[in-house]
């Protein structure tokens, strides 16, 4: 039963996996919720882990959620699950529709559809925010430390252009120093 | 026949070699495919990667795998991108796997928890960051600003796929009133956002 709601979610998020892994989140979030397959903690710790691995985030954690969720069978599955939608979607593209970039209706689809996955990743932030109990008003070690770690990673990712993977290391070893 | 599975086994193991590669993003694998599916095998040349890159865009899923799946099809038909498809897979699965088992027997150690708890923020700054980046080619006038405002609270109360649907459709339905309304909008895509004339604009997006 868990592998066939794995397999469920992900084959759903693949067939909507519009502008990149983190648009998904909160699909992801909504499923992981409804089933109580981990902890939201759990869940941005997978997302982390995802992100740090070479490969789509969407698929890292799908294999991640799966396997916490159910063991290796899960992971495959969910795998799979997150895979088929792209195999199916890019034969049939390939095989009938090779200049569907140029074609208006997918441009006009695309005005709409971008500024929605860039409110999708917005409230996936949000989410993992108040999940983590992120957003403290009271002045304490843990949120003038957590708003200084925001802002330093940002600021790599932004203006010194850092791989998100290097960002997410160098913040583990801050992270090592100061609350442990 | 036999020709024919050489080459679907050609096509696996050359992705099969070329996904570790994918780290923060699939566009970071374009300049290793141009160097071994066009310079190195001759498979396909520049103009067919463009397409098919532009094509990976549009369709949902990773650009990794969308990528790698349309070559494998454009070169061995449905067993080529099969082939393509688990070349690209399998080693990131091996990988993230082997990453969540080691997790799930070391997650007490305290110094592995005192790491998550600072890398959690950092999460969600990558994930701000994401959307600033996708934010910049998808907000282009007052009507894409609307609509991605309106999305963010929506989001807590209609189910994320739905809203998907919403904004693909808003799209279809705003684009053709607004020209009627004497509106230009241009849809055609900078060549800022080419990942191959500008592959570090891609860095972190699309991931």
């Amino acid at each position: 039963m868990v592998l066939w709601e794995l397999f469920k979610t992900f084959f759903i998020t693949g067939f909507v996996s519009f502008g990149g892994g983190y648009a998904m989140i909160p699909i992801i979030e909504k499923a992981v919720t409804e089933y109580g397959w981990i902890s939201a903690e759990r869940l941005t710790n997978m997302i982390a882990i995802a992100g740090m691995s070479p490969g789509p985030i969407a698929a890292n954690s799908a294999i991640l959620i799966g396997y916490s969720a159910a063991g290796i069978s899960g992971a495959i599955v969910s795998a799979i699950g997150i895979l088929l939608p792209s195999l199916i979607l890019v034969i049939t593209v390939a095989a009938f529709f090779v200049k569907l970039h140029h074609n208006p209706l997918v441009e006009r689809m695309f005005y709409g559809l971008k500024p929605l996955v860039t409110s999708l990743i917005i409230f996936a932030a949000i989410k993992f925010a108040l999940a983590n109990n992120m957003i403290n008003l009271g002045i304490s070690f843990r949120s003038i430390s957590y708003c200084l770690i925001f802002g330093l990673s940002l600021f790599a990712l932004l203006k010194l252009r850092w791989n998100p993977v290097y960002v997410i290391i160098l913040s583990g070893l801050l992270g090592v120093a100061l609350y442990s | 026949m036999q020709v024919q599975w050489k080459l679907v086994f050609h096509i696996f193991w050359t992705f099969f070699k070329i996904s570790p590669v994918t780290f923060g993003g699939g566009y970071a694998m374009i300049p290793f495919i141009i160097k071994e599916i066009v310079e190195k095998r001759k498979w396909l040349t520049n103009d067919d990667i463009n397409d098919v890159i532009a094509l990976s865009q549009t369709v949902p899923g990773a650009v990794a795998v969308n990528t790698a799946t349309f070559i494998g099809y454009r070169i061995a038909g449905i067993r080529g991108a099969l082939a393509a498809m688990i070349g690209v897979s399998l080693p990131t699965f091996l990988i993230v796997l082997t990453l969540g088992v080691s997790y799930y027997y070391i997650h007490d150690n305290p110094k592995l928890e005192a790491a998550f708890v600072s890398i959690r923020v950092t999460i969600v700054a990558i994930i701000v960051y994401a959307a600033i980046k996708i934010a910049k080619t998808a907000i282009s006038d007052k009507t894409t600003y609307f609509i991605m405002a309106a999305g963010v609270p929506v989001l807590f109360f209609i189910h994320p796929v739905i809203a998907i649907l919403f904004g693909a459709i808003t799209g279809l339905i705003v684009v053709p009133l607004k020209r009627k309304l004497g509106y230009n909008i241009d849809l055609q895509k900078s060549k800022d956002e080419d990942p191959t004339i500008n592959p570090d604009y891609f860095m972190g997006a699309g991931i």
